[in-house]
């Protein structure tokens, strides 16, 4: 694919607020009831990367959240294992040696999560030496100062450099949407993110409110969408932060099954970033199965 | 995780198909809504005087669920007595209602609305088991909007003095009105609630495949406690309309229907000194410029042609797009329709139920069966539909030029014709050639072109970059064989007072 450093080439259709947040609301509203809440529970689980991403997180805390990934529930053999453990970039060790012999895949955040604001050989560095140490997915974030003072072309060529840096690794672009701000800003992000090869369209770091909202995910199932048709490739999405309840993950599986379907109904092309929602997916699962809410200290707290 | 390929080390996986599949891996179970917490006698007597009585026909006919052919209730059937009793009831009523004061009148309204909203889930089911229009709009559009209708009339009843200052609106007497069965609770409430705000008092017909809701918003009107006669519902078929709009005793008349019953009832009552507002047919144009929000566009286009099965008189049953963009929006819709979930109205993740009824059915097929022998080309998902009932899966025609009959009568049904224009000029002369002139609907994202198209639009409603919205403060009716006065808003209201002139004058 040629280089597109030209405006032009990120031109993307406009999109009406209104109208979107609307479908989005009306997609909200469907029932899911009995063995669809059951399956799309379940889904869900095995969608989820948990994550943990704070200053204060110690190794001990990483292994622990590896081992719920591993194992969501104990007495539930039917339930997980979870897609990914997401870490910062020095705990990937931690999780890899957490992990090893499962299908749960590490992820590290890097190019100076969550801001974003170091310069991109310091970027490109983290990137290597965090896929180095065994990570899997590799979740950038874009670079907003220059998006919003309309640099596109500096943030499409920082991504292809960064995608360039993972080598095997998977990348998910992080638009962190809420400094977006605007519905048509996110749609051009997502734009010039799909040109420049990642392989993730993800919603926010979770640093900054608003995070994940259904309508923002509408949007990049949209783009994910129309990319697919218009060169038959698939990029997954991932909505992050702000999700907290079985409830609200449904609704993105809803948008995830009107929007794009089948193809994507799956851990390898969406995910939920999240790190209190698997708690009360479980509440929901147990409570489908036994027919009454458990404790919530029958689940595990980490 | 799959890994991407060497030769692709850009994006993604790659594949040769592109073609979207959906439904295959995440079924919805079935979610239908209980019917537990209310009843349906099994017959219905007509409401007059404030109380049901037999009708003086003794005669009953049918209501059946459109959705399964069921038959739901007996309901009766109103001959020429029992309309005359239905006017001599209203016309008792109407000097001591005039004389309560706006303030008063307000109190009967706000307490109806209230009844209305807490009996809404009630009044949901029943409308989409008489009806046949999924749950999820009876639910949120219907039963919401006409309760607001009752709400938005009770402010303005003791305010009519602000509304026309210094003419003195007067009330005009006995209203005499007729509904159709595709709104029936929504058209009961838009046209009860202006009259009673401006003082008149009411006779109503509901159509005779639907009168259901509108009979249990009689009981909400004794809950009320309302005086007696002051609304008066007359059940019955064409000729119970026909001997109510034609009674003497009525100051005017209200009606929304087909344009063919429209012209009739102006025939009926024209120099009788009768007031008349018709609310009738339409074939609305969409006008989708290749600058759009695509995807919202296409989204409102669904909305416009296929919500409540596109019995809707302001549907947006023509799209006309520009030539550069129909292609792919018409790609988008056909991906978009096959999403539309058809089946039984009372699941709530049902989008579109079953067609009102035989004979519209016939209706609809029949000018599906002329579009497609006059080379348009049909385009319908496929979709499950159930044993009984009356069904039509949603269907669009490409192709279409402005003189097939699918593109110049009103189908009523899920049906749209496509056609491309290349200039604005051509849209704005395509769209306003049509008989009708009730609604019109603009897609772009440049507000000069906006204001520019909605000038030139002959429609009584424009929306822009949406459809199908509605609002008890906003002006609804149309133009030219969509017929003429207006319903809601301010102007709603002009049409239920007789402005008796300065103060000075009497």
């Amino acid at each position: 694919m040629p280089a597109a450093t030209s405006p032009t080439e990120f031109r993307v259709p406009p999109v009406d607020a209104v109208a979107l947040e609307t479908r989005a609301a009306d997609l909200g509203t469907r029932s899911i009831k009995k063995a669809a809440k059951v399956q799309g529970l379940k889904l869900a689980v095995a969608m989820m990367d948990l994550t943990t991403l704070e200053g204060m997180d110690s190794p001990g805390k990483v292994i622990q959240l590896c081992n719920k990934a591993r194992t969501p529930h104990p007495s539930r053999p039917d339930v997980g294992p979870c897609a990914a453990v997401c870490v910062y970039p020095d705990l990937v060790p931690i999780a890899v040696e957490a992990l090893r012999g499962s299908t749960v895949q590490v992820a590290a955040v890097a190019t100076g999560f969550p801001s974003g604001r170091t310069d991109r050989q310091t970027k490109l560095r983290e990137v290597e030496l965090a896929v180095a140490a065994g990570a899997t997915e590799i979740d950038m974030v874009i670079d907003r100062g220059a998006f919003l003072a309309g640099r596109y072309g500096q943030v499409f060529d920082e991504i292809c450099a960064v995608k360039a840096a993972c080598g095997p690794a998977h990348l998910k672009v992080i638009l962190e949407t809420g400094e977006l701000k605007t519905y048509d800003n996110i749609r051009r992000a997502c734009r010039i993110a799909l040109l420049a090869g990642g392989d993730f369209l993800k919603t926010s770091t979770g640093k900054v409110t608003p995070a994940s909202t259904l309508p923002v995910v509408l949007l990049l199932l949209e783009a994910a969408r129309d990319w697919f048709l218009e060169t038959g490739r698939m990029v997954g999405v991932k909505a992050a932060g702000g999700i907290r309840t079985g409830k609200d993950a449904l609704k993105y599986l809803v948008l995830v099954a009107e929007t794009c379907g089948d193809r994507w109904m799956s851990p390898q092309w969406f995910r939920f970033g999240a790190s209190s929602l698997l708690t009360d997916v479980l509440m929901q699962l147990e409570k489908e199965r036994t027919g009454r809410y458990q404790r919530a200290t029958d689940f595990s707290a980490d | 995780m799959a890994k991407t390929k060497s030769d692709e080390p850009k994006t993604g996986e790659t594949t040769g198909d592109r073609t979207l599949t959906f439904g295959g891996v995440w079924a919805y179970a079935p979610a239908p809504e209980s019917t537990d917490h209310f009843t349906i006698a099994p017959r219905h007597e007509l409401f007059v005087g404030g109380e049901f009585r037999k009708p003086k026909t003794g005669e009953y006919f049918a209501t059946i669920n459109p959705a399964t052919e069921a038959v739901l209730s007996e309901v009766a059937l109103a001959g020429e007595k029992d309309v005359d009793a239905a006017v001599q009831a209203a016309t008792k009523a109407f000097p001591a209602w005039r004389k309560l004061s706006g303030e008063d009148r307000a109190r009967y309204l706000f307490r109806i609305a209230r009844i209305l909203l807490e009996r809404a889930r009630e009044f949901a089911c029943l409308e989409t088991l008489d009806n046949g229009k999924p749950i999820k709009e009876t639910r949120d559009v219907d039963v919401p909007l006409a309760a607001q209708h009752f709400f938005y009339h009770a402010g303005w009843a003791d305010k009519l003095d602000l509304l026309f200052p210094g003419e003195r609106p007067e009330p005009l007497g006995v209203i005499g009105q007729v509904i159709p069965w595709n709104f029936p609770l929504l058209m009961a409430a838009w046209k009860i609630a202006p009259a009673l705000a401006a003082g008149n008092t009411v006779v109503l017909k509901p159509a005779e495949t639907s009168p259901l809701t509108a009979l249990r918003l009689c009981e909400v009107f004794q809950q009320a406690g309302l005086p007696p006669g002051v609304v008066n519902v007359i059940t019955g078929d064409g000729k119970t309309g026909q001997a109510l709009v034609r009674h003497p005793g009525l100051a005017k008349v209200a009606f929304t229907g087909s344009t063919e019953v429209g012209k009739e009832i102006q025939r009926a009552v024209a120099g009788q000194g009768v007031e008349l507002t018709l609310e009738l047919g339409g074939k609305a144009a969409h006008l989708v410029f290749e600058d759009a929000a695509i995807d919202q566009a296409v989204e409102g286009v669904v909305r416009g042609i296929f919500f409540n099965q596109g019995h809707v008189c302001c549907a947006g049953s023509r799209l006309l797009v520009q030539e550069s963009v129909h292609d792919l929006l018409v790609g988008k819709l056909k991906t978009r329709m096959g999403r539309i979930r058809v089946g039984d109205p009372m699941d709530k993740n049902t989008d579109m139920g079953a067609i009102h009824s035989a004979p519209q059915l016939a209706r609809i097929r029949e000018l599906v069966g002329d579009g497609v022998q006059s080379g348009c080309e049909l385009w319908q998902p496929t979709c499950t539909l159930p044993p009984k009932g009356y069904w039509f899966a949603p269907a669009v025609f490409t192709g279409v030029s402005m003189s097939h009959r699918i593109a110049r009568e009103e189908i009523f049904g899920p049906v749209l014709a496509v056609t491309t224009f290349r200039t604005p000029e051509e849209a704005v002369e395509k769209a306003n050639n049509t008989a009708y002139g009730l609604s019109a609907g603009i897609w772009t994202d440049k507000g000069a072109r906006i204001l520019w198209l909605a000038e030139r639009m002959k429609a009584g409603v424009v929306w822009n970059n949406t459809f199908n919205r509605f609002d008890a403060a906003s002006p609804f009716g149309g133009f030219k064989e969509s017929g003429f006065g207006r319903e809601g808003g301010r102007q709603g209201l002009r049409a239920y007072v007789r402005l008796a002139g300065g103060l000075g004058a009497g």
